[in-house]
This record gives C-alpha cells, sequence and structure tokens, in this order.
C-alpha cells in the first residue's frame, strides 16, 4: 500500500529540479519576449527623436534691409496696387548682394540668393504693409534660412564632419562668414505647429494637418459615438436572442477585422460617387472614418454594459422603473468608463489612419489650413506619407519629427484611457 | 439622482452633434460649388506643381490649389470622369495622354482640353557610391532586364538565321557584357503601376531592344509581339519592384552597394551624397545632359487642363500664367531649382502662346 505512494513521491522528488528548471526557462522566454519588444519600441524611439529632434529649430539669417522705394518700384506708399506688385525679392537680393560684396557672374549670384528662403520676400512685404513708416528706413532683421543652408547648419558640429548636400564650396564660405559675425542662429521654429504644408521644407509644417485631424476626428466621433452606443444598447438590452441577432453579431465582429482600405473604397462609391459629398474635405473623412470605428465601439460597448451586473437591472424593474429607465438611469452610466474608454481607442485608431483616406482624396497637397468642415482637408498620417515621399533631404528630419508629434497625440489619448478606466471602473 | 440624470443629457447632446453633422454633409453635397482649383495625376509631376501652387496661392488672391497623386492613369481617370466642379480641373501626367484616354474624355462630355507640355524628367540608374560607378549602354539593361533575351548566337551575327528568343539566362553584369563587373544583376524599381516604369521599360529596354536588328524587324510585322519583348521586365528575383517610394530606393541602395535602383532625376539631385548616377552611352546624367538630350532616358511631363472649367472655378488662368511665366519655367526657374528639366527657348514661346489663347487638343497623333 506504501510502496507505490513512495515511488511516486520519489519519482516527485527526481523529477522536482528538472521542473523547477522547465518553469525557470518558461519566465526566461516571457522576459526574453518582453525585453526585445522594449528593444525594438527603445530602436523606434531613438531613431525617430535622432533625426526629427532638429526640425523643432530653424535656421534664420540675419539681413540688414533698406527699404528703398526705387529697388521696390514704389511711388506711393499708400497706393495698395503698387505695394502688392513691388520686388521684394529684388529687395532681398541687393541686401545679400551689400553683405558679401564679392559676388561676380550670374551662376555665383543664384548660389548666393539660394542662401535664404523664398519667404524672406513675403516677411518684407507684410512688415512694410504694417508699418509704412519703415518706407527709406533701413532695419535688420532675422529670415529663415534655405532648407540646403539648414541641414548644412546644423550639421556643422556633428561628428561625422558636416552634410555639404547640395551646397558648395562658395556657399559654405559665406555661411562661415555668416557663422564668424554671428548673424546666422537656430531658432524654436512655431512655425513648425502652427503653418500648413510646403514644398520649401524651412517653411513647412504640421498646423494644417493637426486642424485637419482634429475637424475629421470630431465628424467621427460625433457620428460613431451616439451610433455605437445605440446600437450597443439595444442588441445587449433590448433585442430577442435569434439568429438574425447572431448574424449581426458575427458581421460586427468581422467588420472589425476587415483591412481599412475597404471602407475607403466603400467611402468612395457611396458617399462621393452616389451622395456627391466632396472630396479632400473633413467631413468625408468623418464619415469614412466613423463607419470605420463603429465596430470598435459597438464591441466594447457591448462588452461594458454585459460587465454591468443583472443584479442592478432586476433591482431597478423591482422598484417599478420601466426598462428605459433602468438602462438609461442605471446601466449606461455604470457603463460608460468602459464605453469611452473604447471610443477614445478607436479614435486613436482613426487618428492614425491613412489607407481608407487614400480613396476620398486626403492624400493631397493642401497648404491652406482647413477654417472649416469643408475646406480642403489633410490629417496627420498622410503628412507624414507625403513628406516620407518627397525628394528634399530636409524632409527627413520633418517627417521624423511629425512622427513625434502623432506619437505623442496617441500616448496622450491611450493614457487617458487609461486613466478614465482605472479611476470610473467598479469591480463588482 | 442629479448624478445618474448627466450621462443621459449628454448622449442628448450627442446625438444633437450628429444630427448637425449629418445635415452639414446634405447640404454640403448640394451645393457642391468651389472656389480652389483641384488637380490629380502623376506623382511624378507632383513636386512640381505643388511649388507652382504655392507660389501661385501665396502671390494672388485665391486660395492655394489643391493637388492630389494619383498616378498619371488614376489622374486620367478622374479628369476624363466629366464636366463640373464635382471633378478635378486639371490632371498632371509623366506620360502624353492615350487615345483611349482622350476618347472616354470625349464621350463623358469633355470636349476642350489644353495640353501643356512642361519640361522633362530625366531616369537614372544610380547605386551607392560605396562603390564604382558603372558604365552601361541601353542594350546591357535590356539583356540584364528583359524577361526573354535572344539566344547569344543568335546576337553574334546580324545576318543570323538563328532568331531564337530564351528566357533570361544572365546572373551577373559580367555575363551580359564582359567589360562590366562580376556582381550579380540586382535592380530595384517602382512596380508596374508607376509611371516611373512605364517610362523606364519604354526609353531604356526598348532603347537597346532595338539595337538588335532581328527584333526592330518584328516591329513592322507584329507591334503587339514587339511590345512584349521589348518591355516585359524579367520576374526572377533580379529585378526587385519596392514600391513608389524613391527614397526608400536611395535608402536601400545605401544599404546595399551591389544593387542599382531606377527613380527620378531629382532624388540624385537631392542625394548626391549616398548614390551615384550610371552612365548610359556614356553620359553621366546631369542637368545639362539631359537637357541637350545627350543623357538618353528621360521623359515628357505634362499636363491638361478642362476648358469647361475655366471661369467657371476661379483662378485656372492665374495657375496656368504663373506655370508658364519665365520665373517657373524658364532655363533659371524654380522649377528647375526643384529637378524639372526645362524645354528649350522656342518651345517654351510657342507652347507659352498656344497655353495663353487656350488652344484645345485635337487628339491627333496620339
Amino acid at each position: 500500500m506504501s510502496k507505490p505512494v513512495n515511488a511516486t513521491s520519489q519519482r516527485i522528488r527526481e523529477t522536482l529540479a528538472q521542473r523547477y528548471r522547465a518553469e525557470k526557462r518558461f519566465r526566461l522566454y516571457g522576459v526574453v519576449a518582453i525585453l526585445f519588444g522594449l528593444l525594438c519600441v527603445a530602436t523606434l524611439f531613438v531613431d525617430i527623436i535622432g533625426k526629427g529632434h532638429g526640425a523643432f529649430r530653424q535656421t534664420y539669417v540675419q539681413l540688414s534691409v533698406n527699404y528703398e522705394a526705387d529697388v521696390l518700384g514704389i511711388g506711393d506708399i499708400d497706393d495698395a496696387q503698387q505695394l502688392a506688385l513691388a520686388n521684394f525679392s529684388g529687395l532681398v537680393k541687393k541686401s545679400l548682394r551689400s553683405r558679401f560684396g564679392d559676388v561676380s557672374g550670374r551662376k555665383e549670384k543664384r548660389q548666393l540668393y539660394r542662401l535664404v528662403s523664398n519667404s524672406a520676400e513675403y516677411d518684407l512685404a507684410d512688415r512694410l504693409k504694417a508699418n509704412h513708416q519703415l518706407l527709406g528706413q533701413s532695419e535688420k532683421i532675422w529670415v529663415l534660412a534655405d532648407d540646403d543652408v539648414d541641414t548644412y547648419f546644423k550639421s556643422l558640429n556633428s561628428a561625422d564632419g558636416p552634410f555639404v548636400g547640395r551646397t558648395n564650396e562658395k556657399q559654405q564660405q559665406w555661411i562661415q562668414s555668416l557663422v564668424d559675425e554671428g548673424q546666422i542662429e537656430l531658432r524654436f521654429n512655431s512655425d513648425f505647429f502652427t503653418s500648413g504644408d510646403s514644398r520649401e521644407p524651412e517653411q513647412a509644417g504640421i498646423g494644417g494637418a493637426i486642424v485637419g485631424s482634429l475637424l475629421t476626428l470630431f465628424i467621427t466621433l460625433a457620428l460613431s459615438f451616439p451610433i455605437g452606443v445605440a446600437a450597443a444598447v439595444y442588441l445587449e438590452e433590448f433585442a430577442p436572442q435569434n439568429r438574425w441577432t447572431d448574424f449581426i453579431e458575427v458581421n460586427i465582429n468581422n467588420l472589425a477585422a476587415v483591412p481599412s482600405i475597404i471602407f475607403g473604397l466603400l467611402g468612395l462609391a457611396i458617399f462621393i460617387n452616389f451622395f456627391h459629398v466632396p472630396r479632400s474635405v473633413p467631413i468625408i473623412g468623418g464619415l469614412v472614418l466613423a463607419v470605420m470605428t463603429l465596430p470598435t465601439i459597438i464591441i466594447t460597448s457591448r462588452a461594458a454594459i454585459k460587465a454591468v451586473p443583472p443584479s442592478i437591472r432586476e433591482a431597478g424593474i423591482g422598484i417599478g422603473a420601466s426598462p428605459v429607465q433602468v438602462v438609461l438611469h442605471h446601466v449606461l452610466p455604470l457603463a460608460l468608463p468602459g464605453m469611452l474608454t473604447g471610443t477614445i481607442i478607436g479614435m486613436a485608431q482613426a487618428l492614425g489612419e491613412t489607407a481608407p483616406l487614400l480613396m476620398i482624396g486626403m492624400v493631397a497637397f493642401i497648404v491652406d489650413v482647413p477654417g472649416g468642415f469643408s475646406d480642403p482637408a489633410t490629417v496627420l498620417p498622410v503628412q507624414i506619407f507625403l513628406w516620407a515621399d518627397s525628394p528634399e533631404r530636409a524632409f527627413v528630419e520633418k517627417t521624423s519629427a511629425a512622427i513625434m508629434v502623432l506619437l505623442a497625440f496617441l500616448i496622450t489619448m491611450n493614457t487617458f484611457a487609461v486613466v478614465l478606466r482605472k479611476r470610473l471602473e467598479r469591480r463588482w | 439622482m442629479k448624478k445618474h440624470l448627466k450621462p443621459a443629457a449628454s448622449l442628448k447632446f450627442a446625438a444633437i452633434g450628429c444630427g448637425i453633422a449629418i445635415s452639414l454633409a446634405s447640404t454640403q453635397a448640394i451645393s457642391a460649388s468651389r472656389d480652389y482649383i483641384s488637380i490629380v495625376g502623376s506623382s511624378t509631376v507632383y513636386p512640381f506643381a505643388t511649388v507652382v501652387a504655392e507660389r501661385f496661392g501665396k502671390t494672388t488672391s485665391n486660395p492655394t490649389p489643391k493637388i492630389e497623386a494619383t498616378g498619371s492613369g488614376g489622374g486620367m481617370k478622374l479628369f476624363c470622369s466629366g464636366v463640373g466642379t464635382g471633378h478635378p480641373d486639371i490632371t498632371n501626367a509623366s506620360r502624353r495622354m492615350k487615345s483611349s484616354e482622350f476618347k472616354k474624355c470625349q464621350h463623358s462630355g469633355v470636349k476642350d482640353i489644353v495640353e501643356v507640355l512642361i519640361g522633362f524628367d530625366g531616369i537614372v540608374l544610380a547605386n551607392s557610391v560605396k562603390t564604382q560607378q558603372m558604365s552601361l549602354t541601353r542594350k546591357d539593361i535590356f539583356l540584364a532586364l528583359a524577361k526573354n533575351v535572344p539566344a547569344p548566337k543568335s546576337m553574334q551575327d546580324e545576318f543570323t538565321t538563328s532568331k531564337t528568343l530564351i528566357t533570361n539566362p544572365y546572373n551577373t553584369w559580367q555575363e551580359v557584357n564582359p567589360a562590366l563587373p562580376n556582381v550579380k544583376i540586382e535592380v530595384l524599381g517602382p512596380p508596374p503601376t508607376s509611371g516611373t516604369r512605364d517610362a523606364f521599360a519604354e526609353l531604356a529596354l526598348e532603347g537597346g531592344c532595338k539595337k538588335i536588328s532581328w527584333i526592330k524587324a518584328i516591329k513592322k510585322r507584329d507591334k503587339r509581339g514587339y511590345k512584349e519583348i521589348c518591355h516585359t521586365i524579367r520576374e526572377d528575383g533580379h529585378y526587385i519592384e519596392v514600391g513608389e517610394n524613391d527614397n526608400l530606393i536611395v535608402q536601400k541602395l545605401d544599404a546595399n552597394p551591389n544593387a542599382l535602383g531606377v527613380f527620378g532625376f531629382s532624388f540624385l539631385d537631392q542625394n548626391a551624397d549616398k548614390v551615384q548616377g550610371s552612365l548610359i552611352e556614356g553620359q553621366v546624367p546631369t542637368f545639362d545632359t539631359i537637357a541637350d538630350k545627350s543623357y538618353p532616358i528621360s521623359r515628357p511631363l505634362y499636363f491638361y487642363v478642362k476648358r469647361a472649367h475655366v471661369g467657371v472655378v476661379p483662378g485656372i488662368e492665374g495657375y496656368l500664367a504663373e506655370f508658364t511665366s519665365e520665373k517657373a519655367w524658364g532655363e533659371e526657374g524654380y522649377l528647375a531649382e526643384k529637378g524639372m528639366i526645362p524645354l528649350s527657348d522656342a518651345v517654351r514661346r510657342a507652347n507659352g502662346a498656344d497655353i495663353k489663347a487656350l488652344k484645345s487638343m485635337t487628339g491627333e497623333g496620339l
């Protein structure tokens, strides 16, 4: 009788060390998997931040400009027509020539003019328009440097030597003389957050894309949250359990896994071709993304409603509340934190989406910051995609910087969802 | 109690928001008038058209035109789908409009189309600066990249009787031409949907293909069969499709010094520290060699304007004037700065006059 027991405990004792080792190994696999994941994330972040941090500062060059009436071609300063047609580019060129006197020949002059961005002439025009007294006066102002100068200047002190790019020796000498005189410096690039897209990397910003994203997400939220919650409440609380509701449930789960480009095609076919909603505007983007996020919201909302214990409904019914009162006064408020979490995650997903927008014309070059729901707009991930595809070297750092901003938005939204869940969630 | 009522109220609010959004969408659908120019088309012309659009937006009171990069073919499809502000005003193309597209346009009511030739773009075969620069002929390119090539025997003699095609047997450049290095043939290039790929097949592969006289002779008998031989790129792993992102090709070339990449000249111009263009027929791809046509692989860039929209959508004439101004498309204009190869003075003058008069294309010679 005691022998087999002994044999078993004997076997247990013999294999104990082996089983401990197996357990240790198993844990190790888990740790390695997590470390590998962390390493990937760290590499991604280091790479993106390493490439992108430079974009938050931009190179400026100091020019001393004399607003000469005959260079500008202005006879009467109060004539708006003359002011609009004035030759501000000539003014910039002249001040560059007077700064670097030793320039001769067309080719060299063209290289000289390339030192500053073409935004300089618009800056001067704005200044003169704002203050007519400046005509005939001189002043020192800081203007944006060209993107080639910018990348060269930023890499001047880098370990692998400066990035020469398209700048030539003559231009490098000029830049060096600016450095010696303290007439070139890096400044915080606030334009990056306020201005729209541009083909000149030094002027390009993500302001337009951020506003576009916000407008689009507003439409998405306004459509998908009420519809999603209503659908979830009906399916969970009121719908009879039969084949039809099973069929609908299978389809909703299926839709959540459909590739997002399909929703873009749907938007093109139904909203644009049938309902004639204009292309490239936040309305159409919001509609498509709303359709895309609906399944996610319905599924999470149903899970949240399911998590409310039946005793609460029974108690409500027991004291004479109608089913609608039970749902509106008790079930919904208790399920709301879960629903909101799902909605925020759905919104974060919509914020990062490009594929469905491709079909409905939101992958476009748009300079003006959109002012409303029917202005052409683009969104953050699309802006990243467009810049990543541009030939100019200076867009590399802009791309990474835009990715950083997008990641910051996503992290904020997801953190908010986690905090919301932690704060409001009730366990039964 | 109050606490419980709150979410219900917020629900009502959300429902109202939803209603507003829907009604907003529907009113938009009814009055689909536009005050900005809508442009679609080639991703090759995109970098140039966007510069013009931006300057146009800055210097005039009109809003900046909206430009979508849909590819040449996709742009034509949208452009030819009809007249009215729901359809684009202008389409860019890195090749000429095909006669089938012209017919489709005519069929759907887009009768008057103004064709604008704006300049040229070179296509380069480049490799990493870490290795030796290649010197190729178009015939080398054809033999290295075509799916079917003439058997070596049938190449040696002009008057040979053995005119057989075999599946491309070449694995290294040296096998193609003994003067070339002994490296594996590895070319990264765009997929078939790309205009760059079409132009590369037409200019580089066909350019080499027709150097072989008996294949050239096929053209007269069987145009289709000739195109099949000359334009089909091999699919056995020596030509690698990398999507339409030219920056990606540049990065991959940097990582793999043995590979060659196919992309537009403007990317070579911007990444001269990483990649070098191969010599084609002894010509280095530079701004000047492409402009004077001594570099053989260059293609025309076009855009097409819907005449019915001029005057309806504000600013089209201004945009055309900006694009065809000397400071834009001229020898030293800002488009040249961005890597576009300008037209000759005479052609610019003639085209400029036609565009000013909004001369419609006839559809002949497409």
